[in-house]
């Protein structure tokens, strides 16, 4: 995928502790690795953003080993039950994890991070296409992976150096999690161009990583809509930052307000705020709106980025050609990935998408072609940036609560929850709040005499939107 | 109610949990506690003692300890 080996003595990856690898010692890192292996199978990397972590990662892909990427917090209980649907031969774990896989034999370590070997026979086929797989989300322990190829994942990388014009001087700093589709693009576009990841787990919210942040002279970072929303809190517009030179955000449309606040503010201050637009389904990236327009287009998340093209379709599948006329947004592009894998019997399929994604947003264009977010076609939310799908926490509550009558619905980073006895409402948000890991802040129980249906019993989800609609 | 028991509220109310776990609390001891709920965490205190704090002053509190020692050295709220 990369050509690391290229970039010699560039620093690829440095943490909050000091330490560095160079390009050159990554190149050997990951023959290293790879040589544990020793061949094209699947591996499981539970990811932390630090060195072992993404050198793991980028080891697998570059010897053409399939990654399936997962969050180390991952609750245990989905995690198992994931290792035991995918029968992965690798897993690639955090060092104080390592013991908590009796079964594995721990055939190699570094940086922090263990390679165990799980003894299950891989009997599962890999499609030659497949370079690794992500989740939609990052939450619920869904078995649901989105599959890419090495031709997904190399063209949008490209895409995003060409148009934030990357080069070996940038730093970004970590913000986002490396199995999140957008914090993992800004790790591999950055790899491209033989720029300097920092890496930390720590968060905003942290005195350690603005040093961090400070001392090793960080140039950009992404957001999502609730980064911008804790950022805001925090005055960032009062901060010293004088190496920063652009932000991006995506994973969700942020509040036209806070668009304008960050543009504007980044204007004064001469870096670039980017807005984009993207979907795992995608790689990662569709669309962005270039900083010189951020001001002047706000609320817009831009256009198509370099290679793709996007159209809006209505409900006959005709496509749209007037302004402001809103429809189904539909992406072509060589990143919309293959399709998806619901279990290990998927991972042997081709491309079942064929370069055209219906990303299920309902969208507009202004009269001149930028695009502005309006809709959703499908009853999921974003949630600090993770798509959390409803019918699916409806399904994992009847499946966990038995006969509880129950219905979800929300606005993005405030789900509701409607039950109708109140004896479940600790437990309910418990289970959620465990089974999504989010932060509790994200859920209310609201506990409603009667969930309104029509006569055939299906949910009547719009009546219950008078619960939390702003007027 | 004392400044010190308006205070322990702000985290019990917050993070949902009881006045001794809430006392020897630190940052990410708790999954409540993470950067969302750290946001939740400032905007309660500051509407509780109708304060502003400072950026510096946010991303310092780390612990119920630190946090009482913030607001007494720099927003004159006693103990």
């Amino acid at each position: 995928m990369w050509d690391i080996s290229s970039f010699g003595s560039n620093t690829a990856l440095l943490d909050e502790f000091g330490r560095s690898v160079t390009y050159a010692q990554l190149a050997s890192e990951e023959e290293r690795i790879a040589g544990h292996i020793g061949k094209r199978c699947l591996v499981f990397v539970l990811c932390q953003n630090t060195i072992g972590a993404v050198a793991g990662y980028a080891s697998l892909i570059d010897n053409g080993i399939v990654p399936l990427l997962l969050n180390a917090h991952l609750e245990r209980g989905s995690l198992d039950s994931l290792i035991e649907q995918y029968h992965p031969s690798f897993l690639w774990v955090p060092e104080e994890m390592a013991g908590t896989f009796p079964a594995a034999e721990s055939v190699y370590g570094s940086y922090g991070y263990k390679l165990l070997k799980t003894g299950y026979s891989d009997r599962y086929e890999l499609n030659p296409q497949l370079c690794l797989l992500l989740t939609t989300s990052g939450s619920t322990g869904s078995p649901k992976f989105v599959r890419q190829s090495y031709k997904n994942v190399e063209s949008n990388a490209r895409s995003i150096v060409e148009y934030l014009r990357l080069d070996e001087t940038e730093r970004p700093i970590t913000t986002l999690p490396m199995n999140y589709t957008y914090g993992l693009s800004i790790i591999n576009s950055h790899l491209f161009v033989g720029a300097t990841l920092l890496l930390t787990e720590k968060g905003l919210m942290q005195k350690e990583f603005w040093s961090f942040f400070r001392e090793q002279k960080a140039t950009s970072f992404g957001g999502v809509p609730y980064t911008y929303e804790m950022l805001d809190r925090l005055r960032f517009y009062r901060m010293d930052l004088p190496s920063l030179r652009y932000m991006t955000q995506a994973g969700g449309k942020l509040t036209p307000e806070l668009h304008k606040k960050f543009a504007e503010d980044a204007r004064k201050k001469g870096r670039d705020f980017v807005v984009m637009y993207g979907q795992c389904e995608a790689t990662a990236r569709m669309g962005y709106l270039p900083a010189e327009r951020s001001v002047e287009k706000c609320g817009s998340m831009g256009i198509a980025i370099p290679g793709g093209k996007f159209r809006l379709i209505d409900d006959e599948g005709q496509e749209i050609s007037e302004p402001y006329t809103p429809g189904e947004l539909v992406y072509e592009g060589p990143n919309v990935t293959l399709g998806y894998a619901e279990n290990v019997d998927d991972l042997q399929k081709g491309d079942e998408r064929k370069g055209v994604l219906q990303t299920g947003d309902i969208a507009q264009f202004d009269e001149s072609g930028y695009y502005y977010i309006v809709g959703r076609k499908k009853r999921f939310l974003k949630i600090y940036g993770n798509r959390v799908n409803l019918d699916e926490i409806d399904r994992l509550l009847k499946g966990k609560f038995g006969q509880i009558d129950c219905a979800s619905s929300g606005i993005d980073d405030h789900m509701y929850i409607f039950i109708t006895d109140p004896s479940l409402a600790s437990g309910v948000k418990d289970y959620v709040v465990g089974k999504t890991g989010l932060n509790p802040a994200a859920f209310e129980i609201v506990v409603i005499d009667e969930i309104p249906k029509n006569d055939a019993g299906k949910t009547l989800y719009k009546e219950l939107a008078r619960y939390f609609q702003r007027s | 109610m004392t400044n010190y028991e308006k205070y322990l509220n702000v985290f019990e109310e917050t993070f949902s949990i009881t006045a001794e776990e809430a006392e020897h609390l630190e940052y990410q001891a708790i999954p409540a506690w993470d950067s969302v709920g750290h946001m939740g965490l400032i905007a309660a205190i500051e509407d509780c003692f109708d304060i502003m704090m400072d950026t510096d002053d946010i991303i310092d509190l780390s612990s119920f300890e630190k946090g009482k020692e913030i607001l007494g050295k720099n927003y004159g709220i006693e103990f």
